[in-house]
């Protein structure tokens, strides 16, 4: 046996290394674990700031004694590559593991040990955790609004049809797929519309009407979003054709257009739609407030999508224009064939996070006076028999969001990764 | 002639449709107003504006003009961008670079904190930290003092005042020292260039940094002091901070979630601008004997930073833009202001709207100028 080393681990005496570091490693660990979730501190006798500091040193201490390079064991190097490969990467990846373990404890209690969900009023709750039972007794409005509760079978089915008429794409008929474009573009919005308008919205076919200040929770969030990415990118589309026209006119009017939209926030826009726009139209037109938000955020994301589809078109090499054109391709059949199907694949990832923001956006739509999910909240927030559950409120509608969110932007990942061509 | 007409026409269709439009909502906001008996102007921005806002940086009250209002309101927007720009880019950057890191822990924090705070609505999280987070913290005569200087309580963030005297002097040496500091660096390539020796230009920069202020504080007349905020009880159950530098919770609130927001997309122009470098740079770097730092900094920031700069830009934009957000929580900024409590009083839609509409547009397209110049500055020039 040679002689060992403290500062400089290596190879011959390996085992002695291993089994001591990674015991002060563990002790580190289990110390921290114990004091987290017992509340149990076993260097209670040391002094209060080395009891505090010594699981980092002995950790430290125990992950320098395993840092040995080329060890030939196949975890432990795999171990020193990706956690540990210098003292500054140990102090960092003690500090992260002892705040995960420190913050598992008051985590989980919120969440579930001390949270109720039992009984129907603000009583009910006794633990000093969540209190679910907010949520529950709130979810019908935190997804319909104040929409009638007897009436709430027309947004469900209307939700349920829509959501079953998206999913015809996937029949996998060669004489249907000629026509899925067109669906999808053209025939779809259309069906939205007509079941919004007859049957959320109702006032004929014998229908109640329910005007548009009623609708809100997650039901407006999702109408919102869905009419405005249906809008937003055609015309996001035709705008950045117009700025890449050759025609000066088209492209000006474009250029000042885009530029307008992205230079001002949502929330002036939603004003404008709300206490300007008004002004602008014949004393004895109305439009509903809806619509007016629905056109606002449309133009307003449309300029974002025209960016976006622009920098496609700019990637596109010249010859692809070229090689169209010398087939005696026209303007309309060169880009409907050769070059927006090529620039929209190239700009699949941009496109996710526009429609990701307008997403994001819809809570805005407070300032016109509708409330959708996070609206509704702040109402149920300050209803007297129900003060003092913000935090819930906002996690519960984060939670949601997150998810709507997250499953976006790997949706449009796996499409990006489907559609990706060698070039 | 046949394409001659075909390159006119569209142009003379859509500019009619556009003056047609334009026309037509003219015309009724014109009829509308003649209607209500509004007459179009802006002169009621001298009017006095009789409301009070109750975070200021410059001096206001219901005396004031609704000018001085819009002042206080722009003033109050570039505040929170300024402070959200800083601590946003402090955060992307690390977080950026965590993002590369070999550390697979590390990484994945960093991972999940860009995921976590991205997919949220920055609006739900303003709530989060005004309603829920803030709401939670003790009231002023719990507080203890952190630091022994700053007190973090339910009413705001209070901290000690800096009290100068002379203040100008000081400025004045901030100038000079980044002015010799220009004229050394400029002066240090020079010598570089024509005779290839190298001057420690980092140290004396540090220096005179350090130097011209020290001198205006010792011979300068400048001095400074510090005003502590004080507990001061004003009813049996109410206390209150005075003195100080008061920052009021809705400020806090809205820089914490604007910064913790952008800082992801940041954080991801960070990652992309480093990973955009292929690797033959740094090793052809590390052939012709460049040491680590020098890689860094002559070969690999100035080629990042080329990819980095224009996104981020845009980042700071949005956070300008949606420090808008404000008027939720009730944060007297430029919406709030004007276009909230101004336009309600004096009804002014179109008039109010569009200056408010103008001054953000200003700020973008100043900011867009900017960037195409630098942009252009930086550009690789191909021969």
């Amino acid at each position: 046996m040679s002689k060992i080393n403290l500062l400089k681990p290596d190879k011959q005496n390996l085992s002695t290394y291993l089994y001591s570091g990674s015991f002060l490693f563990f002790i580190a660990i289990f110390d921290v674990f114990l004091s987290s979730f017992f509340g149990i501190n076993i260097t209670s006798f040391l002094p209060n700031s080395i009891s505090f500091l010594l699981p980092l040193i002995l950790g430290i201490v125990g992950l320098h004694l395993i840092r040995i390079e080329f060890s030939g064991i196949k975890n432990l190097d795999l171990l020193n590559k990706n956690i540990n490969t210098s003292t500054f990467n140990a102090v960092l990846t003690l500090l992260i593991i002892f705040t995960v373990i420190k913050s598992i404890p008051p985590i989980m209690s919120w969440f579930i040990i001390d949270a109720n969900i039992a009984g129907d009023t603000k009583e009910a709750c006794t633990g000093s955790g969540a209190c679910w039972t907010y949520i529950k007794i709130w979810l019908n409005r935190f997804i319909y609004g104040m929409y009638p509760n007897e009436l709430q079978w027309r947004i469900n089915i209307s939700f349920i049809l829509l959501i079953a008429l998206a999913f015809v794409g996937l029949i996998p008929s060669e004489k249907i797929k000629k026509f899925l474009t067109l669906y999808y573009v053209v025939i779809y919005p259309i069906i939205a519309f007509i079941l919004i308008y007859y049957l959320i919205s109702g006032g004929s076919l014998g229908l109640e009407w329910v005007e548009t200040g009623a609708w809100g929770g997650l039901s407006l969030t999702f109408i919102v979003s869905f009419f405005c990415l249906i809008f937003c990118f055609p015309v996001g589309m035709f705008l950045a054709l117009g700025r890449r026209s050759e025609l000066p006119t088209l492209r000006y009017i474009s250029v000042g257009f885009i530029e307008f939209w992205r230079g001002v926030p949502l929330i002036t826009v939603l004003f404008m739609s709300s206490v300007m726009f008004p002004m602008f139209l014949p004393e004895d037109f109305f439009m509903d407030k809806l619509v007016r938000v629905i056109i606002a955020i449309s133009l307003f994301e449309a300029a974002y999508v025209a960016e976006v589809i622009r920098g496609g078109l700019q990637a596109l090499p010249r010859g692809q224009y070229d090689a169209a054109k010398s087939l005696g391709m026209g303007y309309w059949k060169m880009h409907i064939f050769v070059i927006l199907p090529q620039a929209l694949k190239l700009v699949i990832p941009g496109i996710a996070n526009t429609f990701l923001a307008l997403v994001k956006d819809t809570p805005l739509i407070f300032v016109v006076g509708l409330l959708e999910i996070v609206g509704m909240l702040n109402l149920a927030k300050t209803n007297p028999k129900w003060l003092g559950f913000a935090m819930e409120g906002y996690v519960f509608a984060a939670i949601i969001f997150w998810i709507i969110c997250y499953a976006m932007s790997r949706y449009s990942y796996n499409l990006e990764l489907k559609y990706k061509t060698e070039r | 002639m046949n394409s001659k007409i075909r390159k006119i026409l569209p142009q003379i269709a859509t500019l009619l449709a556009v003056v047609f439009v334009f026309g037509f909502f003219t015309f009724n906001a014109q009829v509308n107003m003649d209607n209500r008996g509004i007459e179009f102007g802006y002169g009621f921005l001298s009017q006095e504006s009789s409301f009070d806002v109750q975070f200021s940086l410059i001096e206001y009250d219901g005396s004031h003009s609704y000018a001085r209002a819009y002042l206080v309101g722009l003033l109050n927007t570039l505040l929170v961008a300024f402070i959200g720009i800083i601590f946003a880019t402090i955060i992307g950057v690390v977080v950026g670079i965590a993002r590369l890191s070999p550390n697979y822990l590390i990484e994945r924090s960093a991972a999940f904190y860009v995921e976590f705070f991205r997919n949220i609505p920055l609006l739900l999280q303003i709530f989060f930290w005004y309603f829920a987070a803030l709401r939670a913290l003790p009231l002023p005569q719990d507080a203890d003092a952190i630091f022994g200087v700053f007190f973090l309580t339910i009413k705001g963030l209070f901290v000690p005042r800096f009290i100068w005297v002379n203040l100008d002097i000081f400025f004045y040496s901030l100038i000079a020292a980044i002015i010799s500091i220009v004229v050394i660096r400029n002066y240090a390539r020079k010598l570089q260039e024509s005779e290839g020796k190298q001057l420690p230009v980092f140290s004396i920069s540090a220096g005179l940094l350090i130097i011209l202020p020290l001198l205006a504080f010792l011979i300068g007349g400048v001095s400074l002091s510090f005003e502590m905020p004080v507990l001061e009880q004003i009813a049996t159950t109410s206390f209150k901070y005075t003195g100080g530098l008061g920052l009021p919770p809705e400020l806090i609130a809205l820089t914490l979630a604007l910064a913790l927001y952008t800082a992801t997309f940041i954080a991801e122009c960070v990652r992309a601008g480093i990973q955009g470098i292929s690797k033959g740079q740094k090793e052809a770097a590390a052939s012709i004997g460049l040491t680590p730092n020098q890689i860094l900094k002559l070969v690999i920031m100035p080629q990042a930073l080329r990819i980095i700069i224009p996104p981020t830009t845009n980042q700071y934009l949005n956070l300008t833009k949606n420090s808008s957000l404000a008027a939720a929580i009730a944060y007297p900024d430029l919406v709030l202001v004007f276009a909230g409590t101004a336009l309600m009083q004096t009804g002014r839609a179109i008039e109010i709207v569009s200056i408010t509409m103008l001054t953000y547009l200003s700020i973008s397209l100043a900011i867009s100028a900017l960037m195409n110049w630098y942009n252009k500055r930086i550009a690789i020039k191909e021969k």
